[in-house]
């Protein structure tokens, strides 16, 4: 009996979650069209994109020679080192493009956003907000939203870009891969809609995701120290592996049978 | 209140972000090179395209004059037409007797086509130089290969599995 009664509570809990955190992002997505919003949007940008740029351009870079490295030890067994800047573009602009930037960005923008809406909620002051009619949906958790979901996709495409001028740097000026093959082949391997464009889409996905979850964690939290600590915690592991999951299915859907 | 720092900061993000969709527009998948510079098209018939592709390049002594804009069947014929986009850089260079094949690089590598250039007739320089043939507006009588041309000489793609059973048939033969 008592099993069953547990069961039944953990389902129902699970169930609330997932409605009360579809108001919540129903509430962030049509709470966008307010001039005021805009201005509070750009302010969240700064802190959840420019703030992130560096972790991402960095990693990017790395990213790059180390592929470019890899790659290149590989492909000079077969006389194929030509080969080194499609293999480079493609596997940035497909994958490690919009999952890596999607990871670092859970690490370091989404749990900065749930310990930070965890903290308001802990300190009352989005019950404040409420108590002068100002909807905490649209002050607070909306730009956020929109900061995030804008954001995230620009930071791919900057961290494919490092990388894949990270991949030219290790391949053809340290390596001596000659650089009219790299670029030339890649420039005959990539193509837009296919390979850059779907790797916007995913990170545009991923974006939602992540800050989906991440506001919510931080917006449903148990208002103390150890509630917000667990909150994070849970953003970064939820968001993690939903972008992992998320992106077999999408790499299915883009790059499988069709 | 945002203040001046956070909105220049922004708005450099972002650009930086305009800037990396360009690089790999352009530098890495090549999205401008289509409609960039004049080009005149030409036209051929093969037997077999082989591995050719549209975007493959078109090359004279390993160097790239154009490329494939399009491949179909041609309707009543049922025969692969090629269409392709050469650089108006080299507009009034290939004579008509230039020849197409199709080409491999390396012995894995893509298919392009080669040009090899042909010849002009003496009679036909001279007909350039009296008649002002290649500057009328039909061009029809230019021995240079001119916008909408067919290329008649072309050779088809080596298929493997052809060049085995041509060989085998042989060895029976004998």
């Amino acid at each position: 009996m008592n099993f069953l009664q547990n069961l039944g509570r953990s389902t129902i809990n699970k169930v609330t979650a997932v409605g009360a955190s579809s108001i919540m992002l129903f509430g962030a997505l049509f709470a966008f069209p307010i001039w005021k919003n805009v201005r509070l949007t750009i302010q969240q940008m700064y802190v959840v994109g420019v703030q992130s740029l560096l972790i991402i351009m960095v990693s990017g870079l790395f990213i790059g020679m180390v592929m470019a490295l890899q790659g290149y030890t590989i492909l000079v067994n077969y006389g194929a080192e030509g080969s080194l800047g499609p293999m480079v573009a493609l596997s940035i602009l497909r994958e490690l493009g919009p999952v890596v930037t999607a990871l670092l960005f859970a690490g370091r923008a989404g749990s900065a956003l749930t310990a930070e809406i965890g903290l308001m909620k802990a300190t009352e002051q989005l019950s404040s907000l409420e108590m002068m009619a100002v909807d905490p949906l649209r002050r607070v958790i909306s730009p956020r939203f929109w900061a995030g979901v804008i954001s995230m996709p620009m930071l791919a495409l900057i961290f494919s870009a490092i990388g894949i001028l990270g991949g030219h740097l290790v391949g053809v000026d340290w390596l001596g891969v000659d650089a009219g093959s790299y670029w030339s082949i890649m420039q005959a391997t990539v193509e837009w809609e296919k390979d850059v464009v779907n790797g916007v889409i995913k990170s545009i996905v991923f974006a939602l995701v992540v800050v989906w979850i991440a506001l919510y964690k931080g917006y449903s939290c148990i208002p103390t120290s150890e509630g917000i600590s667990k909150a994070t915690t849970e953003t970064v592991v939820f968001s993690s592996l939903s972008i992992l999951g998320l992106d077999f299915i999408l790499t299915a859907l883009m790059f499988g049978i069709s | 209140m945002i203040n001046k720092r956070t909105e220049l900061l922004v708005g450099l993000f972002v650009a930086l972000a305009i800037a990396a969709a360009l690089l790999l527009a352009l530098q890495v998948a090549n999205q401008g090179m289509a409609g960039s510079g004049e080009v005149y098209k030409l036209t051929a018939r093969f037997d077999n395209i082989g591995g050719l592709k549209p975007r493959s390049s078109v090359k004279v002594g390993g160097v790239v004059v154009g490329r494939v804009s399009r491949i179909y069947l041609d309707e009543q014929e049922l025969i692969p037409m090629v269409e392709l986009e050469i650089s108006e850089e080299y507009g009034l260079t290939f004579p008509d007797t230039s020849s197409l094949s199709i080409l491999t690089s390396g012995l894995l590598g893509e298919q392009f086509i080669g040009l090899q250039p042909g010849f002009i007739f003496p009679e036909d320089l001279v007909m350039i130089e009296e008649d002002k043939v290649c500057e009328t507006d039909t061009l029809l009588d230019c021995p240079y290969l001119t916008d909408g041309e067919e290329v008649l000489d072309t050779k088809s793609a080596l298929v493997l599995e052809d060049l085995i059973g041509q060989f085998l048939f042989n060895q029976g033969e004998e």
